[in-house]
């Protein structure tokens, strides 16, 4: 049993952030990761990091623009916070050696960006998130903050009261991958979930293969309701044969959107007439697989995106790692012609439902980034506005967990937030399956010595159940979950799909009752981690499409045929799906508009 | 065409010491299995023997498995696609065929740094190479010079402590004084030092390096590299880059290097490591002078 007073799972930007906040109020911190932390997918963020640094900008035009860009979804304690910390943290990393892209005058540049009303994104060329998590893990590095690298954690240890607001998260349990044993890990004043986005879920992602969900999955069948879950970015720009991304700074640039009849798109057939190509990426999403299905897609799958015209200085010095990516995983020359682009998932605006300062409605247990939902990003999450989320609330994460005051959160979490019961009209029974579901809760059994030793006994006990049998592959129940999500879960959706998809995940999760590892080793065995990744994959492709088969209208990113309009006098709630030790419940929470200096009214969200 | 070739007798026994005896309810399933997945294997050949594939020759090491113990290269068959990579073509491989092949991937997109791999005979990662731009058979092997744990995974642990043996991190003399006041950087100074932050802490360098092969103490370049994006770093200032340049000078440290440029022919990401070096000697050169 591995021992700290601060354990942070995954190493990310957030996971990061949060260790290095939580060393600085003394406390032992410790970050388990299933990567090396600078393989975290931080460091695929391209564009940037918004913060309202120009004298002339505001944090409150900032959170405005943050609260639009949400369409209303967002609490308003999460966007105030948000805009007011991001400054400060920017500089923070400025000074910790960041090398920002810069001015004339030395200072950092800052370049517009979708749904931003003043150019409020700071870069560092076309790949500002690889040199945030560096920058960062270089200052783990400084700070001597111990680093389980390559330990994949498979549960929490959390105690097993009836009412998940009365649980206490003691720790997590991990399997040290290259040599497959598994050990507890106590975290005797908390721990920080910050283990990214459930790319995965999809087949068309710009998500790295390690983004698998584990953290909501886990939080959730530990009896932390997810929220909002059913809104999922689609960026409008990736590459078709891959989803790899490209950034928004081309746009942000002056990068110009074709269809296949070389019309402007966004202007040509009104989907944006003011900001055009830097509308909301929901906006812009929508607008060309719209084009694509009215046969003005170029070869039926794509647009173009052409940044030929900004000339090739420019493009060195602002998007160079564009045109890496453009030859490497298109074979394209992005200074010779336009680039093929089509949306693809990129970020899950839903999660673990936190507060404020990062915590869940189980003491201990946190979480920051993008597995978490404060909820900051509502219904859509604009451009620029992820990185410092991380570090916002991984910051505020780090520190409350190491018992720091930062004062009573606004937010309410757990069941006494609840507003409304929810009614799903679901085809197929949710949640566990039958009592031969090795994972069916996280709450750790009682009798045991410990929370945490209960909870590595199952884990242990699961591993062998796993590792024995004689099953189907993983890979293929995986296979199946993609498929049906990106045919029926994507930018349009409408009720018969959203009924199909419920049904080919309940197929899913039967099929994975007789799944099995193939792999006998206990060195570096892939095949036992991709597994379990597999199981948390269902989980959440199940609660993102209960959420989008309950939510009957058209906020944000999600966009429903039936219902084509945003319907606030109803809808301007949170989705919450609890596991209910596997018998998923779905309820309703408030949405908080009241922000520090202002109430927030509902427009008209025009581009 | 058939996924593996991997003799059979090495595939009926393969299970490690510490499994139950051979004639255990257990084993006997685990070889049910195999025999299973080789018949599969066999039918999705057969099922695939009208589309272009291409053979992949992968090395293969399990210190736990028998019949891998010893290093081998099992044969893969694997329909193409134009623009499919090196790593699509492993994950294929993986998921269809074999579920123990194992190698490190995560991002896709040649930002993580995972998939460095040795395949025909050169350092690249899996994930930016064109099966296209390969000679067939493809051989895929782990990075030399790096103890394997299995597979394609190689130790990487001598790589990151080289790394963090450099203080690599940023510490300047001083801060404005002013906590929301940004240092000023120069366009042409942020410039100089762009290429050199741009390592993925990949390793294909240290494993192409014959000095680093023959000297375990040899900073490598990557290593090297991480101190030159600070020592050059304007905002670090005189003093830093003074103690940054003793670290460079140390018996394991710039001077080993040989300018052979094997490290800067193999970066996947462009950056010109020999140079830095080389600027490196010449800033320890002049510094030396001054205090002579």
């Amino acid at each position: 049993m591995y021992e700290h007073d601060v354990l942070v799972v995954g190493a990310g930007g957030a996971g990061l952030r949060a260790a290095i906040a939580a060393h600085e109020e003394g406390a032992d911190v410790a970050m388990v990761t299933k990567l090396h932390p600078v393989r975290s997918h931080t460091g695929a963020a391209e564009g940037g990091i918004n913060a309202a640094l120009h004298p002339e900008d505001s944090w409150e035009l900032h959170a405005y623009d943050t609260m639009k860009g949400s369409d209303y979804l967002g609490d308003a304690p999460a966007i105030d916070t948000f805009a007011q910390d991001a400054p400060e943290e920017v500089i923070q990393l400025e000074h910790w050696g960041m090398p920002f892209s810069r001015e004339d005058d030395g200072k950092v540049s800052q370049r517009p960006f979708g749904g931003l009303s003043h150019p409020r994104t700071t870069y560092a060329g076309a790949e500002t998130g690889h040199h945030l998590l560096h920058t960062m893990y270089e200052q783990v590095v400084k700070r001597g903050i111990e680093v389980y690298d390559e330990w994949y954690v498979l549960d929490l240890a959390v105690t097993d009261e009836d009412d998940p607001s009365e649980r206490e998260c003691h720790g997590v349990v991990a399997y040290d991958i290259q040599t497959g044993e598994i050990e507890g890990f106590k975290g005797r004043k908390g721990t920080i979930l910050a283990t990214g986005g459930p790319g995965q879920v999809f087949d068309h992602t710009t998500n790295a293969v390690a983004n698998t969900g584990d953290g909501p999955a886990m939080a959730y069948r530990a009896g932390v309701p997810l929220e909002d879950m059913e809104m999922i970015q689609f960026h409008p720009t990736t590459l078709p044969s891959t989803g790899v991304l490209i950034s928004e700074g081309v746009r942000g640039e002056g990068g110009i959107l074709y269809n296949a009849e070389k019309e402007r798109l966004m202007f040509e057939h009104g989907y944006a007439n003011n900001d055009g190509e830097l509308a909301s990426r929901d906006v812009v999403s929508r607008a060309e697989l719209t084009e694509i299905n009215a046969g003005r897609g170029i070869e039926d799958e794509y647009v173009h995106l052409d940044m030929r015209h900004l000339g090739e200085e420019r493009i060195i010095d602002r998007l160079e790692n564009i045109l890496h990516l453009a030859e490497d995983f298109e074979g394209v020359d992005g200074l010779d012609e336009p680039m093929p682009v089509k949306p693809g998932q990129h970020y899950a605006m839903g999660g673990i439902e936190v507060d404020e300062n990062g915590e869940s409605c189980i003491s201990g247990l946190y979480a920051a980034g993008e597995c978490a939902c404060v909820s900051l990003h509502g219904a859509n999450r604009l451009g620029g506005n992820a990185l410092p989320e991380l570090l916002v609330f991984g910051a505020r994460a780090g520190t409350d967990a190491a018992g720091a005051d930062i004062g009573a959160p606004e937010i309410e979490t757990g069941y006494e937030a609840k507003s409304e019961d929810g009614d799903l009209d679901s085809p197929v029974e949710l949640g566990a399956v039958g009592g031969t579901d090795v994972a069916a809760d996280g709450g750790a059994v009682t009798g045991a010595a410990s929370t945490v030793e209960a909870a590595v006994e199952r884990a242990r006990e699961r591993v062998d159940s796993l590792m024995d049998g004689d099953g189907v592959n993983h890979a293929e129940v995986r296979a199946d979950i993609q498929e049906t999500m990106t045919e029926n879960v994507n930018v349009f959706r409408n009720e018969d799909g959203l009924k199909q998809a419920l049904r080919d995940i309940r197929g899913a999760r039967e099929h994975y009752q007789d799944v099995s590892v193939h792999d006998p080793s206990r060195t570096y065995n892939t095949d036992l981690i991709q597994t379990i990744e597999t199981r948390n994959i269902i989980d959440l492709a199940e609660a993102i499409t209960a959420g989008a088969l309950a939510r009957e209208e058209f906020r944000g990113a999600h966009w429903r045929q039936e219902y084509q309009y945003r319907d606030d006098e109803n809808w301007i709630k949170h989705t919450m799906l609890a596991w209910n030790d596997g018998d998923p419940e779905l309820y309703y929470k408030p949405v908080i508009l009241e922000g520090a200096e202002k109430t927030y009214e509902p427009k008209e969200r025009s581009y | 065409m058939s996924t593996q070739t991997t003799d059979e007798d090495s595939e009926a026994t393969g299970q490690s010491d510490s499994e139950a005896p051979a004639s255990s309810p257990g084993e006997r399933r685990r070889a049910e299995k195999r025999e299973r997945q080789t018949e599969k294997a066999r039918q999705a050949a057969e099922t695939e023997s009208d589309e272009e594939t291409v053979l992949l020759k992968v090395f293969r090491y399990d210190p736990e498995v028998e019949g891998k113990r010893e290093p081998r290269f099992d044969d893969f068959h694997v329909p193409f696609y134009k623009g499919m990579t090196v790593l699509d073509a492993l994950i294929y491989a993986r998921d269809t065929y074999d579920s123990s092949l194992t190698f490190r991937h995560s991002c896709r997109q040649a930002i993580c740094g995972s998939d460095a791999l040795f395949i025909n005979g050169r350092q690249r990662l899996g994930c930016k190479t064109q099966l296209s731009d390969l000679d067939e058979p493809v051989r895929i092997e782990p990075l030399p010079h790096q103890d394997v744990v299995k597979d394609l995974v190689v130790d990487m642990e001598h790589f990151y402590d080289q790394m963090e043996s450099v203080e690599p991190y940023f510490d300047p003399d001083e801060l404005p004084s002013d906590d929301m006041a940004e240092q000023r950087q120069s366009r042409e100074n942020r410039e100089k030092i762009k290429m050199s932050t741009r390592c993925i802490w990949c390793g294909a360098c240290m494993s192409s390096c014959n000095i680093a092969a023959g000297d375990n103490q040899y900073l490598g370049p990557a290593a090297i590299n991480k101190a030159y994006r600070f020592a050059m770093d304007e905002r670090e200032g005189d003093e830093r880059k003074e103690k940054r340049m003793e670290i460079m000078e140390q018996e394991h440290g710039v001077w080993r290097c040989q300018t052979q440029f094997s490290c800067t022919e193999v970066c996947p990401k462009d950056i010109p490591l020999t140079e830095h070096i080389q600027e490196l000697k010449r800033e320890a050169v002049k510094s030396n002078l001054k205090f002579w």
